[in-house]
């Protein structure tokens, strides 16, 4: 390969060297060209109509009828909407705050205490371990899940009856009062491997000698990882936030999935929440009013979350 | 010392908890191998007496899984290869071509990136209808490989933007012109995270499930994670055949796993901080 390009070199080298050392830039839009027609066909076009169409009413046959804001009010107004957004601030709590809390512990004691004393290995291992959830397949994890929370013959009640625990057996997906905080452990389990690898990779960059020269100062282990590990990962506990606050308003396969947003809507939440109104009711108008609603929130999170990196950034 | 003395039960501590995160596991490969009748009377927690195989088989043949699987690569593979290209193709331009509003153009594909599939699902099942592309493993290809190929460009156009300069320049010297400094500099350089991406990208799309769910509405056209969520939605799975179901749908992702653990971990560093 590289040799023809040399015998072209010697061929052309005289003339290109004569050419100014940069061609028109834009010349290079062409490469462009693919990927914006299909972001056009594909994000772009199909965006701007569900936009459009959730300022109509519209059944999804025929032409949308202009509505201007009546979708909005009426989603105002909506105690199930609003029900389905609550139970997102449950499920941010389930996939951001609680596995970055969990996470950052995780990653400080296999970098800073099993790395150390058991060897990397060990520490991979134990790794490995709870990023598993992460690979599997949602619609997969929810199987598995619904299967040990089942109320009659599931693993988790079969365990407690075992222990001689059989008066704390429930209904975990069955019960309103229930089936919310079960499918937040469910998520839990999911997510806790991502911040886990993100912080263990993170604390590469730190250097080691911090640690070091604080344990020379008698620093003990809680005291190091609340002066040199949170302080040194701080980019990567923003990052780790806003893409799991963003993943936890998309929740839908685990709802879908567990308990299908019941029982009695204890645990809709907006995704589920629109998909049920786009297909099942097929009210897209209104559907797609709450699909923008969440578009929007998720953009937000998103800008926060870049400003507050930008901050960081030394 | 004492800090021998309490070594010990942080690692106890931790692998317990290590333990619970796979206990799942275990008690699915451990349930899969029972019949129904062992499993009525002894209930999940105990060991199976023999290998039990025939629920797995008839849950085999009665969703057709091979050919869910054969979906499933088709689309996932599909998805991965044109992403990466696609990827490549524009971080080209933003990266290494530095054409003019790159920002604005970067810009947009973060955005893209973020959007909720929520907000494009049903336009997108509408125009597939008209274009008569609904309910065609094709459908789901393009889709996922533009909704991929967002992260892909965002990546690779801060990866590319680092490229070093000396080496572009002596190719163009050498009279190579930009789509064979592309294929033949760019590309062979930047492997590593092409590979990272390509391993991705077949995993994301592989659990896939909103979009796939709504537009691959016949049985011959489902992939795996679309066949065993409707499956358990509809709840007529006795609890062997749930094991099954969940046995068969975990092999793959530990599969996945396995191989590409390393790709997988280095990737993670890769995208995590940019």
């Amino acid at each position: 390969m590289t040799v023809t390009v040399e015998r072209n070199a010697r061929a052309v080298g005289k003339s290109n060297a004569q050419k100014p050392p940069r061609g028109p830039r834009d010349s290079y839009a062409l490469f462009l060209l693919p990927g914006a027609l299909a972001f056009l066909a594909v994000i772009v076009l199909p965006f701007v109509m569900n936009t459009y169409v959730s300022f109509t009413d519209w059944q999804g046959v025929g032409s949308p009828e202009w509505s201007g804001l009546a979708n909005y009010r009426e989603l105002m107004d909506d105690s199930e909407f609003w029900a389905s957004f609550r139970h997102s601030l449950f499920m941010v709590v389930a996939m951001a705050a609680i596995p970055t809390a969990l996470g950052l512990v995780l990653a400080a004691a296999l970098f800073d205490y099993v790395g150390k004393h058991f060897g990397s290995r060990t520490a991979a291992v134990l790794r490995a371990c709870f990023y598993l959830p992460q690979v599997l397949p949602i619609a997969v994890a929810g199987i598995v899940w619904s299967w040990i929370l089942a109320p009659d013959d599931g693993s988790l009640n079969a365990l407690l009856k075992a222990i001689g625990l059989g008066s704390w057996q429930q209904d975990w997906l069955g019960d309103p009062d229930l089936a919310l905080y079960s499918v937040m452990g469910v998520m839990i389990w999911v997510q806790l491997g991502f911040p886990l690898v993100i912080f263990m990779a993170g604390l590469q960059r730190v250097d080691p000698q911090l640690y070091e020269a604080a344990e020379l100062d008698g620093a003990g282990w809680w005291r190091r990882f609340w002066h040199i590990t949170l302080p040194q990962i701080r980019p990567e506990i923003y990052v780790v936030l806003t893409w799991c606050s963003i993943a936890a308003l998309k929740v839908f396969g685990a709802v879908y999935v567990l308990t299908k947003g019941g029982p009695g809507g204890a645990t809709d939440v907006p995704s589920y929440f629109s998909f049920t109104t786009f297909f099942e009711k097929t009210q897209v108008g209104y559907g797609a009013a709450i699909s923008t609603v969440l578009t929007v929130l998720i953009l937000a999170l998103s800008l926060i979350g870049l400003r507050l990196q930008e901050r960081t950034d030394p | 010392m004492t800090t021998a003395l309490r070594r010990y039960p942080v690692l106890i501590a931790l692998c317990v908890a290590a333990l619970f995160m796979i206990v799942p596991f275990l008690i699915v490969t451990v349930n899969a191998f029972k019949s129904p009748t062992e499993y009525a009377q002894n209930g999940p927690l105990s060991l199976p007496d023999g290998l039990y195989t025939t629920g797995i088989k008839d849950f085999w043949e009665r969703v057709d899984f091979g050919q869910k699987l054969v979906n499933s690569v088709l689309i996932s593979g599909s998805v991965a290869v044109l992403a990466v290209i696609l990827s490549v193709l524009n971080a080209y331009a933003i990266g290494i071509g530095r054409i003019k509003g790159r920002t604005w153009v970067l810009a947009f594909f973060v955005l893209a990136n973020m959007l909720p599939q929520e907000a494009l699902v049903y336009p997108v099942y509408y125009l597939s209808k008209e274009v008569g592309l609904y309910d065609t493993r094709l459908s789901v290809i393009i889709v996922f490989t533009v909704i991929q190929a967002a992260f892909g460009t965002y990546l690779l156009s801060a990866v590319l933007g680092q490229f070093p300069r000396e080496i572009l320049e002596a190719a163009r010297i050498d009279g190579a012109n930009r789509w064979q400094v592309l294929w033949r500099i760019v590309v062979p350089v930047s492997r590593p995270t092409l590979g990272v991406l390509l391993v991705f990208f077949f995993i994301w799309t592989w659990n896939e499930f909103l979009l796939p769910l709504v537009m691959l509405i016949s049985n011959d056209n489902q992939t795996v994670s679309v066949a065993l969520g409707v499956l358990q939605g509809q709840r007529l799975m006795d609890a062997t055949m749930t094991n099954a179901a969940a046995l068969l749908g975990v092999l793959p992702a530990i599969v996945f796993f396995l191989v590409f653990q390393r790709t997988l971990t280095r990737g993670i560093a890769v995208g995590a901080v940019k």
